[in-house]
């Protein structure tokens, strides 16, 4: 494959034996003879050198084309990172009219939404790649393969609309009345979750205070773990909220993570799976023994595509999350990520507030892209291990 | 059941557990494909009470008023999908060729770098950068800027497509090719790109049919209109971004048309889908 950078040289011979560097690319191997028929060979050198350039012009403008895209949103954004500087990210504040902005309530919005829908999302996805690799007869596989690979077409829109029309008064109505009814306030769980937690709590705070942290007392801890806890399934039960937009977004994220555990779950030597089921592993053994634990470091990487996913994901959300720009304390808020804020004020923003808008997406792009760039190196290391 | 190779009577710890394993693993995936029926059944039902002749032929009426149609949402789409295949087509397949080569230049390692960032590119953001790069030169939203951000979404799709396509062909044709004394230039393009053409075209159809439902990089550049199409510089409207302001829409009627188009994009997209899966299995 590289040999071609050895013999870069024009007209020099290429090294003996390299004879499909022909199908490499990179520079024609001239052989000697070709100097009597110099200008056929002139002829095709120009034209492929023409045709060399050509490429290597598309792709050094695609390059710039993405370099532009994070300069320009650099730029827009400036107004808002001078202002503030990079504590914008965690500044709790987003008020247009009082031009007051910070990017915690989208943050913490985009984290637990996409990391509910992600819980949700795994298990679902690893399962049903799963089943479709070991336990479905073949043909079954294939047609359940491609219904799986239908529901990641449907444009993100549909399932916005579906969630706001269909999904939104099933909450209402029944889910989070339920839920507010086992885990709400006053509720035992939320009275054992508060206990839990101090007891968690108490310790770490016991230590901290021996290294300067300031003293917190039992009651003061219990009492704030209690509202915390209490806080959880608190609200009235509106149908849009975090829990509803994490609902839609882990149906949408499902595909996404079965198509790709299905692709680690296919690189592992079949010669794995037969050693173990001839050792008299049960089939849940072996898919345990030889499937899960030789391509886990590919399945965290095809649940983190997953997250990545999940995170840019826009109209959707949007049209489910219920659109209030403050961080929420209960599952039933409604609340806003930092691309569903893009949707809904881009359009009419202006000044500090477009500038703060834009400083938003770009620390989306910046958190999607370190996700992907994980979850891709995790995959790409499997593959050279496999 | 399957699974379990005469196991011993008193390993019946181990029977149950891949019993169960393998009821859990059956209802997960039952799980992951329910959405897809209730929201097809949903969409059906409430989509296909709306169709009617005047639906795609016509513009939409004011809010409230009954009748209309989204004329002006399918042809802005169709303009915005010749648009962005316009440029990203092209590019992408370059793209896709240069990867091909599979050399250790700095084009090439850059290219994939950005290629594989490009894809994990939020579409949302896309759009703020056809905003600034389009929309504020220009002073207001126009198709160019909503093509272009459809463009910069199917390039690198297209480009990674094309790619794997391409590593899929045997070097001894473009031996054969060579062999013959032809410019590797005429190789690639004649001989190479049209034995892949099946190939080819599904990746595209493909990212046709993704971006299509694309609403996110349209909100802001495309943006919408209600007249139909009034010239490449000027707002122009989508079927996605109709659907999504339909659906904000508080009254009856905008919500019944907001679910015919939404069927009217699932089925279009599904198409395309099924159509490629055709192509795919000649092969």
């Amino acid at each position: 494959m590289y040999l071609q950078e050895k013999h870069t040289g024009r007209g020099t011979p290429p090294p003996p034996g390299s004879g499909s560097s022909f199908a490499d690319g990179g520079d024609e191997p001239v052989s000697p003879l070709s100097n009597t028929t110099s200008t056929l060979r002139s002829d095709s050198s120009r034209g492929d050198q023409i045709y060399r350039w050509v490429l290597r012009g598309i792709s050094w403008s695609i390059i710039a084309l993405f370099v532009g895209l994070v300069f320009l949103l650099v730029k827009m954004s400036w107004e808002a990172w001078s202002q503030y500087g990079f504590g914008f990210v965690f500044l709790n504040q987003w008020n247009p009219p009082l031009e007051e902005f910070g990017a915690a309530p989208f943050l913490v919005g985009t984290l637990i939404t996409s990391l509910l829908a992600v819980l949700l999302a795994a298990p679902i996805g690893i399962g049903t790649a799963l089943f479709l690799k070991e336990i479905a007869p073949t043909r079954i596989a294939a047609v359940l393969a491609f219904l799986v690979e239908l529901l990641a077409a449907i444009p993100s829109v549909v399932y916005g609309l579906w969630g706001i029309f269909v999904l939104a008064p099933l909450m209402r109505e029944d889910v989070q009345p339920f839920l507010a009814n086992w885990f709400g306030p006053e509720t035992l769980f939320a009275y054992g979750l508060g206990h839990l937690l101090t007891g968690f709590a108490y310790p770490i705070v016991l230590i901290g205070s021996q290294f300067g942290w300031s003293e917190v007392s039992l009651s003061i801890l219990s009492e704030n773990m209690q509202r915390f806890s209490h806080a959880l399934m608190d609200g009235p039960p509106m149908g849009l909220g975090l829990l509803t937009a994490s609902l839609v977004l882990s149906i949408m994220i499902i595909p996404t993570i079965t198509a790709l555990s299905r692709e680690v779950l296919a690189t592992v030597p079949d010669s794995i799976r037969e050693a173990a089921l001839g050792l008299g592993a049960t089939r849940w053994e072996m898919m345990k023994l030889a499937l899960l634990k030789t391509g886990r470091a590919g399945l965290v990487g095809a649940v983190l595509l997953g997250v990545g996913r999940a995170m840019g994901e826009t109209m959707a959300v949007t049209m489910v999350i219920g659109n209030r720009n403050e961080i929420p304390t209960s599952f039933m808020n409604p609340a806003q990520t930092m691309a569903s804020v893009l949707a809904n004020e881009y359009g009419e923003a202006s000044g500090l507030h477009l500038s703060s808008l834009a400083a938003v997406g770009l620390t989306l792009l910046m958190v999607s892209l370190i996700v992907n760039l994980l979850a891709r190196g995790i995959i790409r290391y499997l593959e050279k291990q496999a | 059941m399957r699974g379990e190779f005469a196991l011993p009577a008193r390993d019946w710890r181990r029977r149950w557990h891949n019993r169960a394993a393998t009821t859990v693993l059956s209802i997960l995936a039952v799980m992951a494909i329910a959405p897809l029926f209730f929201i097809f059944v949903y969409l059906f039902i409430r989509g296909a009470a709306g169709l009617s002749w005047s639906f795609f032929t016509e513009l939409p009426q004011p809010v409230g008023e009954t009748g209309g149609g989204v004329a002006n949402a399918i042809t802005g789409s169709a303009i915005l999908l010749a648009l962005a295949s316009a440029g990203g087509i092209p590019l992408g397949i370059a793209a896709g060729m240069k990867l091909a080569e599979r050399d250790r230049g700095l084009t090439s390692r850059l290219l994939r770098t950005v290629v594989d960032l490009m894809t994990s590119v939020p579409s949302i953001i896309v759009g703020l950068f056809a905003y600034a790069f389009l929309v504020v030169p220009l002073g207001g939203y126009s198709a160019w800027a909503g093509g272009v951000a459809l463009a910069v979404i199917m390039l690198p799709i297209v480009a990674r497509a094309t790619e794997e396509i391409l590593n899929l062909v045997p070097d001894h044709v473009r031996e054969a090719g060579l062999a013959l004394g032809l410019p590797r230039w005429k190789v690639t393009l004649m001989i190479i790109l049209p034995g892949v053409r099946a190939g080819l075209t599904t990746g595209v159809l493909l990212a046709g049919a993704r971006v299509t439902g694309e609403t996110a990089p349209l909100l802001f550049t495309a943006f919408s209109n209600q007249f139909g199409f009034r010239g490449l510089d000027q707002p122009i409207a989508s079927l996605p971004v109709q659907i999504f302001t339909l659906a904000s829409n508080p009254d009856e009627i905008s919500r019944q048309m907001a679910w015919t188009a939404a069927l009217s994009l699932v089925f279009l997209v599904f198409i395309v889908n099924v159509i490629t899966r055709l192509l795919l299995r000649r092969k």
